[in-house]
């Protein structure tokens, strides 16, 4: 029992640390990832074609490989930037790698509701695109982005289960590894309830971040 | 102050392409109070956006104090808009902003010092009337309190010119009267140049001291807001004179037309709107003596515009032998808006 207890806990601390360090860099690059894909667009303050259209390519190839593969392709990459390919650091980079994206397009949805009158009423104050972006638009999208680092961190949760093709570590592969491969059915329940526990916990609190960030609007 | 000379503006779209401003000239002089005046589409928001360049104009000129606008470049520009506040009908406050932070705002974007700035926002905070106000959100607001905080973010670089699009659009007639009240307090304490766009004639009858009235990308008809008054040469000048007294017969008195309209073998019930010069002239007794017909006044409505009189008549006439309407097409010819009130 005590060895399942102790098994069971270095795999979550190994999960916890794979998704809050990936959600962290996905935040630090996938929002101004966003602010560039909205800004860009069409009639909007930085209107830029070529440049909107390739960052929209880029993210959408990222985001058609399945995540299995993305992790094995980019081995060579995770061994220059770490300087090793596998364990639990390692598997950061294809984590965030994959969540850079679709960070940067939740945060795109984000700002395409702000309201055109109140970037408009900026504009006319004299503010420079900059003053706009820091001042108006991520202000006004920021509930929606706390919501959208919420969804991205559930998802990392869920692909922090396949980390271990790349000997990663975490739930997921512990689960595969004692409760698939040596049918020990109870570790493999055990897993899977610390990972909703885990999912509810984030939702939870996520949900807290937006409800305080949207009091009065 | 702003001198408007041939401004055109072309919107290209993949549907086609828009003319929403064709040739446009305006001369607004400082210290006025511009109504620009038009139906919705007529191009008064875009007139009112290139001013300040939001819109880029498709060619021809905007001069602000000598200042060519359309020649700036971006940085000019940025200083130029500092000095240009601009009011909204959706007011376009910030929602993650407290009132206080809303009207410090433009402060922060134009670097002015912390101290400075708390200065300045208690002061239009007071100017405004909402400085209790201060700590709360826009969401917690009424129309009227939002757009005050829309004036006092608008007031805040000490602009010189002041655009207000539909700025009274969204509210109800009485808060209407108070921000207009409150605009034309500021245009004469502050000397600051308004220009007002709007669809209703009373905003322009409260506080404008010139109007200009626009159709369909162009400017049809300016003057003073006596002259348009008293004297409106287009029928969309007419039009927007009649809307301020449209006239809604009583239900009893309609009861009483019907019965007259089923006794009157040659009468007429009508319904005369009347506005500008004309009515200092005596014309129903010129009528009745002119073509022997019998008038009665059945309902009145009148207004006093600069001392002049508006408004709309429903009046009976009598008379034998097709009197009656040799007396109404008469009343027509000298210009007053005659029309026969069918009920039935
Ligand atoms: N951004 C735009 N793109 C294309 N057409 C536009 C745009 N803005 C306005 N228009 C068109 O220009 C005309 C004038 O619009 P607008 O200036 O908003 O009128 P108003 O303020 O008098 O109601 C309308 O036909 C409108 O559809
Ligand atoms: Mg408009």
């Amino acid at each position: 029992m005590a060895e399942t207890v102790k098994l069971l806990f270095s795999a979550t601390r190994e999960t916890v640390y794979m998704v809050a360090v990936s959600v962290l860099i996905a935040s630090i690059f996938g929002i101004p990832l966003g602010v560039l894909l909205y800004s860009t667009d069409r009639g909007r303050i930085l209107e830029n074609s070529p440049l909107n259209k390739a960052l929209g390519t880029i993210v959408n190839i990222f985001r058609s490989i399945p995540f299995v593969i993305l992790l094995i392709m980019l081995i060579p990459f995770t061994r220059w930037l770490v300087g090793k390919s596998i364990g639990t650091t390692a598997a950061i980079v294809p984590l965030s790698v994959a969540a850079i994206p679709f960070m940067g397009r939740l945060t795109e949805t984000a700002l395409r509701e702000v309201d055109r009158g109140v970037i408009e009423a900026a504009q006319a104050m004299g503010a420079s695109p900059f003053q706009v972006i820091t001042k108006v638009l991520i202000p006004e999208a920021l509930p929606s982005i706390a919501a959208g680092i919420t969804i991205t961190a559930i998802n990392l949760v869920g692909y922090s289960a396949m980390a271990g093709v790349i000997g990663g570590g975490g739930l997921g592969d512990l689960a595969v590894r004692y409760g698939y491969q040596r049918f020990m059915l109870d570790i493999m329940l055990y897993t899977v309830a610390i990972l909703v526990v885990m999912v509810q916990l984030i939702q939870v609190l996520g949900d807290l971040v937006v409800k305080y960030l949207s009091k009065h609007r | 102050m702003i001198r408007i000379r041939n401004l055109t503006k072309v919107y290209t779209s993949a549907s086609g392409t828009v003319k929403a401003l064709d040739g446009i000239n305006l001369d607004i002089e400082k210290g006025d109070i511009f109504g620009i005046i038009g139906l919705s589409g007529a191009g008064k928001s875009t007139l009112l956006r290139c001013i300040n360049l939001l819109e880029k104009p498709t060619s021809g000129s905007i001069e602000i104090d000598g200042v060519e606008m359309t020649g700036l470049s971006p940085k000019e520009l940025k200083e130029m808009r500092k000095k240009i506040g601009m009011i909204f009908q959706h007011f376009n406050l910030l929602s993650s902003r407290t009132v206080w932070g809303n009207v410090a705002f433009p402060l922060e974007i134009a670097g002015f010092d912390r101290k400075t700035i708390n200065e300045k926002v208690e002061n239009l905070l007071n100017l405004v009337g909402l400085s209790d106000k201060a700590r709360s959100f826009p969401s917690q607001l009424s129309g009227g309190q939002k757009q005050r905080v829309g004036i006092a973010r608008a007031l805040a670089c000490d602009p010189k010119v002041l655009l207000c699009d539909e700025a009274t659009s969204a509210l109800d007639p009485e808060t209407t009267l108070s921000i207009l009240k409150l605009l034309k307090d500021i245009n004469e304490k502050l000397g600051i140049t308004m220009v007002v766009v709007t669809h209703e004639m009373n905003v322009i009858k409260q506080i404008c001291n010139k109007v200009a009235v626009i159709e369909k990308s162009r400017v049809v008809e300016q003057g003073t807001t006596f002259e348009i008054f008293s004297r409106p040469k287009t029928q969309t000048a007419r039009n927007f004179l009649k809307s301020m007294f449209i006239c809604e017969i009583p239900e009893e008195l309609k009861a009483k037309i019907k019965a007259l309209n089923g006794n009157l073998a040659e009468g007429r019930v009508v319904k005369i709107g009347f506005f500008g010069e004309i009515t200092a002239k005596p014309i129903l007794s010129e009528v009745v003596k002119k073509f022997g017909v019998n008038a009665n006044i059945l309902y009145g409505n009148i207004d006093n515009i600069q001392g002049t009189p508006f408004g709309t008549l429903v009046v009976q006439f009598e008379g034998k032998n097709g009197t009656a309407d040799r007396a109404l097409s008469y009343l027509q010819d000298i210009g007053l808006d005659v029309e026969v009130v069918e009920i039935g």
